[in-house]
């Protein structure tokens, strides 16, 4: 997919300008976290939040620790179920792969369901390029595809289209006849209308993987619509594309997982479809894929695992941190220009596409803290946006006068009797300029704070420490004189 | 005897205290470290306000310039260490010292930062919870917003604190809707993300103005003075003091961005 994130502030400020869309981002940024508190406090409450998410914190460790030796076990028993199993250095491997496995089905058609890592390969068009056909059965990705635009989400990918975006599109793609699709009941019937024929008509399905199971060689797709369901058992071939970091040793495990994912995802104790993958058809199965094809995504994720960054792969793509981020909501998850929006996606996107590209994401964050407060993964988001802002600043990404100025900020602090006569001199300036009207509206080099309010300015003409001085210095100067 | 007519507690005398003024007290609302001052002293503590001192050294960190900020920090443990409590009127400053510092450094630098670490406070849970003291009653009180500093409510628990110490000086509190949701300040990123960080701005403040409160208090600098430089630019009719300054009974100070009469 294309690496926008360069103009991430300009991207923003149209999202701002977006009315419909901005109140839709604000209704689901309260919606969202009240349907997440409500399913944590059924689980017990936020202690039992943090037991359960440590669990799962040290079942991801040990995984990702041992990652070639679950690989290894997850390929075994995954031959043994009768799959393939395929590994893809690069996105355009796994693009390559895919294809070549279309082309031995003999394939026309591909029906998809909702997978993040073939949007970060770019597959779609990749495939159409071949001459495929290919839709995408879940609903948020159906109407973006009809759209042509981009996930906005990772869970909800086209949660930033308000209702009356979508019913202008079916009533444009199409055929309605009479029909108007008063609400959203008669739209999503009239979408599952047109996806079932797609079930039916497909060679092909592909699928994400929320985790695959060493022990059993199994895949887990958590989904809400069935739709992968479809995807997985009506074509002839199925093929799962996912990543290497997604492998969990034992079926226990991916429950503790699916305790924490859904929950943090939708506020729903338990999803609607929870569905495990053995397999192609076996010897009296009544339905189900003749072959099935893991391909599993490496893209950078083992240079992650090498690095300080590690604990980014914990991430379960849950979606709770972009849920709880007020910069995500203001912003809007187009802005981000790449996969994967909010805090994740801020750490993530820098690491899978380099941090030149993705310079302004790090910044995109107020340390607020509620991302990794919420975080299923335990994953310190905040700190890790302030490891890439430290590293931004040693590549020299940062803007000179932002480096200057920290520099000088530095240089001052560690010399207080310089920088309280700098304050003072400061303030003195400041207080003078601005106390008749107790703000000011210009100042140089505050430019930044200036463009969206006032900057108070000093309530007195004197910094704290300079009175203090002046008292003591009274104080001893009455002292001598009695 | 009612319960707002207890005498104020009066812990051991002497209990040796330095005062972090903080930067953006010391420079822009001298009354916040007044007040600090005088609340400590009416604690019964005996409070130093070492001469050495600069800034916590956030800006800096957050921005990426991590050998400044951890210069920045050797600077502040040295002027720090020998006192038993550090104490500050603000939750993020206070979140600097006692979470953040120890991540800057390995070594005997790290256990100095952890050392002074476990003695740094904020002001409101420093007299809460350290001190049990308790405010004297107000001769007139107001009902007041309340915004919880992100770093102050996750960093360090702060929550209960300033409520109950408002409360117990017999003013009221109004909690405002998205209380847990950050206010848009967030240091350099104000002035790096100004449309983002007003769109924020404007979530708080609206939920300011929803709720039956003229004044928003909150524990923390940074945040007043973006909140009240955002809404003196849109005109809003909403006052902002520090926790401190109404603690301490200083209303007469005018109120953050509000011109001296």
């Amino acid at each position: 997919m294309e690496q926008l994130s360069r103009d991430f502030l300009a991207r923003a400020d149209q999202a701002l300008a977006e009315p419909e869309r901005a109140a839709n981002r604000e209704a689901l940024g309260v919606l969202m976290p009240e349907l997440r508190r409500a399913a944590i406090g059924a689980l017990g409450g936020r202690k039992a939040f943090e037991k359960l998410r440590e669990e799962l914190r040290v079942v991801r460790e040990h995984s990702l620790a041992n990652l070639a030796h679950y690989l290894d076990e997850f390929m075994e028993q995954a031959r043994k179920n009768g799959s393939e199993v395929h590994f893809a250095a690069s996105a355009q491997e796994l693009n390559e792969r895919v294809i070549e496995l279309c082309r031995r089905a003999e394939a026309r058609r591909v029906a998809k369901g909702k997978s993040m890592i073939t949007e970060e390969t770019g597959l779609n068009a990749a495939l159409e390029a071949e001459g495929f056909a290919v839709c995408e059965t879940d609903l948020g990705e159906y109407i973006i595809q009809k759209a042509g635009e981009t996930p906005s989400h990772i869970v909800g990918p086209a949660l930033h289209k308000p209702e009356s975006e979508i019913r202008d599109l079916f009533l444009a793609e199409h055929d309605l006849g009479e029909r108007e699709l008063a609400g959203a009941p008669e739209m999503v019937a009239e979408a599952r209308e047109v996806l079932r024929e797609q079930f039916l008509a497909a060679d092909v399905g592909i699928i994400g993987s929320n985790a695959l199971i060493a022990e059993q060689g199994l895949s887990m797709l958590v989904t809400n619509e069935g739709n992968g369901d479809l995807c997985a058992n009506l074509p002839r071939t199925l093929i799962i594309c996912t990543s290497i970091d997604r492998v969990l040793p034992r079926a226990v495990d991916a429950m503790t997982m699916l305790r924490l994912l859904v929950r943090s995802t939708t506020g729903q104790a338990v999803s609607c479809y929870t569905s495990f993958y053995g397999g192609p058809r076996r010897d009296g199965d009544l339905d189900g894929p003749l072959e099935v094809h893991f391909v599993l995504l490496d893209n950078g994720r083992s240079d992650i695992l090498d690095s300080d960054y590690r604990e980014m792969l914990q991430c379960v793509r849950c979606g709770a941190c972009l849920n709880h981020c007020p910069v995500y909501m203001s912003a809007g998850g187009h802005a981000y220009g790449w996969v994967y929006p909010g805090p994740m996606g801020s750490v993530l996107t820098p690491l899978l596409t380099s941090l030149e590209e993705a310079a302004p994401l790090p910044d995109a964050c107020t340390a607020c803290g509620r991302c990794e407060e919420v975080c299923p993964g335990a994953i310190p988001l905040p700190d890790l946006l302030r490891d890439l802002r430290s590293e931004k600043f040693a590549a020299g990404i940062t803007p000179q006068r932002w480096r200057f100025g920290m520099r000088v900020h530095a240089w001052l602090c560690e010399r207080p009797r310089l920088y309280q006569l700098f304050a003072s001199l400061a303030v003195g300036l400041l207080h003078r300029f601005g106390r008749r009207r107790g703000v000011i509206s210009r100042w140089p080099m505050a430019g930044g704070w200036l463009t969206a309010r006032e900057l108070p300015v000093p309530a007195a003409g004197r910094t704290f420490m300079a009175m203090q001085r002046s008292a003591r210095a009274s104080r001893g100067s009455r002292e001598a004189n009695q | 005897m009612d319960e707002a007519e207890l005498p104020p507690n009066t812990p051991d005398p002497g209990m040796r205290v330095a005062l972090f003024v903080t930067c953006l007290a010391n420079s822009f609302r001298p009354s916040v470290a007044e007040a600090s001052l005088r609340l400590l002293e009416q604690a019964g503590c005996e409070v130093d306000i070492p001469e050495l001192q600069s800034c916590c050294g956030q800006p800096g960190y957050n921005s990426g310039d991590r050998s400044g900020a951890a210069s920045t920090a050797r600077a502040v443990i040295r002027v720090f260490e020998p006192y038993p409590y550090v104490v500050l009127p603000s939750g993020s400053c206070a979140g600097m010292l006692r979470i953040h510092y120890p991540k800057l450094f390995d070594g005997v630098w790290r256990e100095r930062a952890e050392r002074l670490a476990g003695r740094v406070y904020e002001l409101t849970q420093f007299l809460d919870e350290v001190l049990g003291w308790r405010p004297r009653s107000t001769t007139r009180p107001e009902v007041f917003a309340y915004h919880d500093s992100c770093a102050g409510l996750r960093e360090l628990g702060i929550h209960t604190q300033p409520r109950q110490l408002l409360a117990q000086a017999g003013h009221t509190v109004r909690d405002i809707e998205g209380s847990e949701v950050c206010c848009g300040f967030g240091g350099t990123f104000c002035a790096r993300m100004p449309a983002i960080s007003a769109r924020m701005s404007d979530d708080k403040l609206g939920a300011v103005e929803r709720s039956d409160a003229q004044t928003l208090l909150a524990g923390d600098l940074g945040c007043l003075l973006s909140l009240a430089g955002r809404a003196r630019r849109r005109e809003l009719p909403l006052r902002f003091r520090h926790v401190a300054e109404v603690l301490a009974g200083d209303l007469e100070t005018p109120a953050i961005g509000e011109a001296a009469d």
